[in-house]
């Protein structure tokens, strides 16, 4: 009887490692209280705890079945460790420039990350809710991090309101599930929704829930904290929340929608054509107008994630699949359009304008070939990959039937494709105003190209990347 | 047959050339020389190759040649080139005019050289794709990747409002395209692949052919273009450099005309049976319609732009009267189209690198100090009005003959097109080379250079070639065209069937 007390820990390896890794950290910045080489112990810490998750196999589960672990769950973790690093990357020239030598900022992006892991493995409410707020509590103080900039600190106080407010919200419906079915974990649910059917308390639950997680994916109508913090934060602050932790959210949304509530399919699935399309035509529609880069990047990333969503909407296997590869996809195109919007600095600033782009091709012609690259494929235009993102979603949302959906989605693309083609125009049309930009860092620059070859030649082999797609999505199937 | 891939070599040697282009370090003279010449080395070769496609095609044969095939995406949906009489002479037509395009640029192109050739190069990559594409997938990858490059070339060297040109021509062309993208997923799940010869004997049902069949017009209609949404093509070409419209008037313009022979007619004939009306109605209006607005133009290119859509509304017209003239007619206008108004538009671009203007008010009697190129535009200005003896008359008197056997009046009101057109081209040819040579700017104009005549001539024996003997074309398409018709009309008759079955029972 004491031996099945004791959980097997191994599956969590992963995440023990960070969460021990991270304290140990912390006690030795705070003995040293400098941020020497810091960054590189954390990043060494990501790269262990991917590693140890590239050694899992199989499926399982632990902890009385509140921490689950499969193929579909690997990949996700995958996908935001790799977002987390590379926004640890992006980061190092910006503390350099500043002369910030905070070592919270990496313990704090490692933090953040454990709670994705933990989110992404959560198999129960109460796993849910804990990793969630972890990932959530690391972020709102990353994102007021410049305490001594009135912008940084408003940013991360109108995230952490809000996204309190969202908490709440989502511990509300997670509380109505739990009265309604007497369980926390998702299987549980899951066969109480299949037997008795949804129940009004349920379904408020769920959709309660729903409203908490659309906050953390910002989709609409509860996004409107996104282009305040994307541009009130420090930008590689931005760069980071626009990664990594929508990738986590959304594969939580998933994980939620599909071992949680399939029985009931019907009941969510309104509800995400709703936002899908709401934040499609709202991220085109508003990024219109936007003349600061991280703000037009916060409205393309509502968008995107309105795009990802149409997979979800779909509930098909394909759509699930189509959503992984979006979120590949997308987390790519991201990392790369940042680390250029992080080497946007002239005179010893940086700057943030469209218009300090112009003419972009003729003092640095490769790197706007790139950028160019990265804005046509975040536009979905053949043969760069976000257009296979686009498609494989679409295509799971026809099958699906819902027409409707495709078509204003692929109309509000057309929509978005204007702005993005409003960036290619500064750079190629407009004539050079002002100096140059000051030279690409060396770890920018290789993020950089690296996106912008990926996003180019995804086409010739997209094999391998579709393949890992189609075969996580099967798990939950 | 041969052994060798042909038409992914010729798809994908211009990419090459680019690669090549890209590697050239340096801006001074001789890089910008090499750039040149790769360019127009590479475009040769593609020709010189494609002409062996043409050599090793079998006439005789309606199936689809020099196939393909190749895992992609999975899922059904593959690497699949090859071609047919339909699509072949495209592909020809594509290499062919890609060396004109170069020259033309020789030496009006002055700033971002290498760019300017990288994005042609590309461009026609992706247009010779589109023509050998034998999956939906592929083909639309190739059919809206073409919008980068150009995208780029009418914005980077167009001319004073070439931002807006190249915005409309853009966003114009992807919205019809994305309406596309939707039908053919829903084709997708009805017959499990992409494939298009298998999509060609696929039987799609009634409701679905009826929406198919209504977002491909979306995309075609634009990029034809018809009317009305046309609008976008007289302002691409106005502020589009020569090279530009050229290749936008000669080819891209024939991916609509292809896109309906390929898919809308062999894979929704009953909605074809059902919207012929439809077409017949836009492509007279277009045809009227866009040749009177060409009488009122001041701007050269834009009056060439506009006869563009006249004579693609008889392209249209002629492939939806689903007979063999009309259809033979309408692949016959778009080749003899391409020649045509690429000609037409080199012609402008050989006086505006002069000028720097294409007012047409600006000129008058250059005959007088441009012998040759007097002749020159006379010859394409009549291929234009299909003048018998040229190949403009063989593809409209077909397409004419087609619509006759169809419906009268749709005949009556094209043929009114005809002499609008002969209007148009003639008072313009009369204001810009005959008169008096009275303006003082053009007293010491030269005539056409060495260079000049080599891009002319072999457009001007090719006009008058197919214009006296047009079999060589004809005999290309005729069994594509025999079999696409019969399919069509036994689909027709099966569904009638079915529905006098049905009315009885």
């Amino acid at each position: 009887m004491a031996q099945t007390m004791v959980p097997s820990f191994w599956p969590a390896l992963p995440e023990l490692m960070l969460a021990v890794g991270a304290m140990a950290l912390l006690l030795l910045g705070a003995f040293r209280r400098e941020g020497k080489n810091m960054c590189v112990l954390s990043a060494a810490l990501l790269v262990l705890a991917g590693i140890a998750i590239l050694f899992q196999s199989g499926e399982t589960t632990t902890f009385g079945g509140a921490f689950a672990v499969d193929p579909f769950i690997r990949l996700m973790k995958i996908l935001a460790i790799v977002g987390s690093l590379s926004a640890m990357a992006m980061s190092l020239n910006y503390f350099r420039n500043e002369n910030l030598t905070m070592f919270e900022y990496p313990i704090l992006i490692v933090l953040a990350t454990l709670g994705m892991l933990l989110m992404i493995s959560a198999n129960g409410l109460i796993a849910l809710y804990l990793g969630l707020e972890l990932q959530s509590l690391a972020l709102y103080v990353l994102a007021a991090i410049r305490r001594d900039k009135l912008r940084s600190a408003e940013a991360g106080l109108k995230y952490f309101i809000l996204g309190a407010l969202s908490s709440g919200l989502l511990l509300y419906g997670a509380s109505l599930i739990y009265g309604f079915t007497g369980t926390v974990q998702f299987e549980g649910i899951a066969a109480v929704a299949a037997s008795g059917g949804p129940s009004l308390g349920l379904l408020f639950g769920l959709v309660f829930l729903l409203a908490g997680l659309a906050f953390k994916i910002s989709a609409v109508p509860f996004h409107m904290w996104t282009p305040d913090v994307y541009e009130g934060a420090p930008t590689p602050v931005t760069a980071f929340f626009a990664a990594a932790p929508k990738i986590a959210a959304m594969a939580l949304l998933i994980r939620v929608l599909f071992t949680a509530f399939p029985a009931i399919s019907g009941q969510w699935q309104q509800i995400l054509v709703f936002i899908s399309l709401a934040s499609m035509v709202l991220g085109a529609f508003a990024a219109i107008g936007q003349r600061n880069i991280k703000r037009l990047m916060a409205y393309s990333s509502i968008g995107h994630m309105g795009f990802a969503l149409v997979g979800l909407a779909a509930m098909n296997q394909e759509g699930v699949s189509g959503v992984i590869l979006y979120l590949i996809i997308y987390l790519v195109m991201t990392v790369g359009t940042f680390a250029f919007i992080l080497s946007m600095r002239r005179d010893e600033t940086m700057v943030e304008n469209i218009d300090d782009l112009a003419g972009l091709s003729r003092t640095r012609p490769m790197q706007a070939l790139a950028l160019s690259l990265l804005m046509f494929s975040l536009a979905g235009i053949p043969p760069l990959a976000g257009f296979f993102a686009k498609f494989y979603v679409f295509l799971a949302a026809v099958k699906s039937g819902l027409f409707l959906l495709a078509v204003i989605g692929v109309l509000a693309s057309v929509v978005g494709a204007f702005y993005y083609l409003r960036i290619v125009k500064v750079m190629y049309f407009d004539e050079p105003e002002g100096e140059a930009f000051e030279p690409m860092p060396r770890e920018l620059g290789l993020l950089f190209s690296v996106a912008g070859l990926f996003v180019l030649v995804f086409f010739l082999y997209p094999a391998p990347v579709l393949k890992a797609a189609q075969n996580a999505a099967a798990v939950l199937f | 047959m041969n052994s060798w891939p042909i038409l992914s070599v010729v798809t994908f040697l211009p990419l090459l050339g680019a690669l090549f282009i890209f590697t050239i370090r340096g801006e001074d003279e001789t890089a910008l020389r090499n750039a040149r010449y790769v360019a127009l080395w590479t475009t040769l070769i593609t020709f010189v190759l494609s002409l062996f496609i043409w050599g090793g095609f079998d006439n005789s044969s309606s199936e689809f040649q020099f196939v393909e095939k190749g895992e992609w995406l999975g899922g059904n949906i593959n690497y699949h080139m090859g071609v047919d009489g339909i699509s072949m002479l495209f592909v020809i037509l594509t290499t062919f005019l890609m060396p004109a395009a170069i020259l033309a640029s020789w030496k009006s192109v002055k700033v971002r050289v290498k760019d300017y050739m990288i994005a042609f190069l590309v461009l026609e990559t992706l247009m010779i794709g589109v023509f050998c594409a034998l999956d939906l997938v592929l083909f639309y990858l190739f059919f809206e990747g073409g919008l980068i490059p150009m995208f780029l070339i009418i914005g980077v060297w167009g001319g004073a409002r070439r931002v807006y040109a190249a915005f409309k021509f853009f966003l114009y062309t992807l919205l019809g395209s994305v309406l596309m993208l939707i039908a053919l997923m829903a084709m997708y799940w009805g017959a499990g692949t992409t494939d298009i010869p298998t999509l060609m004997a696929h039987q799609f049902p009634a409701q679905l052919q009826t929406w198919a069949w209504l977002a491909f017009f979306a995309s075609f209609a634009v990029k034809m273009p018809m009317w009305p949404v046309h609008t976008w093509l007289p302002d691409a070409h106005v502020e589009a450099p020569t090279a530009g419209s050229v290749i936008l008037a000669a080819i891209l313009l024939k991916m609509g005309g292809y896109g309906f022979l390929r898919f809308s007619v062999p894979m929704f004939p009953l909605a074809t049976d059902l919207f012929a009306p439809l077409i017949f109605v836009l492509s007279v209006v277009a045809i009227i319609y866009t040749s009177l607005v060409a009488l009122a133009q001041e701007d050269i290119k834009k009056l060439i732009a506009y006869s563009s859509v006249a004579h693609m509304g008889f392209v249209t017209m002629g492939i939806f009267t689903m007979t063999i003239q009309g259809v033979q007619g309408g692949i016959f206008q778009m080749l003899s189209h391409g020649l045509v108004s690429g000609a037409l538009f080199l012609c402008v671009g050989i006086i505006y690198d002069r000028m720097h203007t294409r007012e047409i008010a600006a000129y008058g009697g250059l005959v007088h100090r441009m012998p040759i190129y007097a002749f020159v535009f006379m010859l394409f200005t009549m291929a234009n009005v299909g003048l018998p003896g040229t190949s403009g008359f063989v593809g409209e008197f077909l397409t004419l003959l087609g619509a006759f056997r169809v419906n009268t009046w749709v005949a009556f009101f094209a043929t009114t097109g005809v002499v609008l057109s002969a209007a148009y081209a003639l008072w313009l040819y009369r204001r810009v080379i005959f008169g008096k040579l009275e303006k003082e700017s053009l007293m010491s104009i030269k005539d056409m250079n060495a260079r000049e005549i080599a891009i002319m001539a072999p457009l001007v024996v090719l006009t008058v070639l197919f214009g006296i003997w047009p079999a060589p074309l004809i005999d290309v398409t005729t069994a594509s065209v025999e079999k696409l018709i019969s399919n069509y009309q036994a689909a027709i008759s099966a569904a009638s069937s079915a529905a006098q079955h049905a009315a009885l029972y």
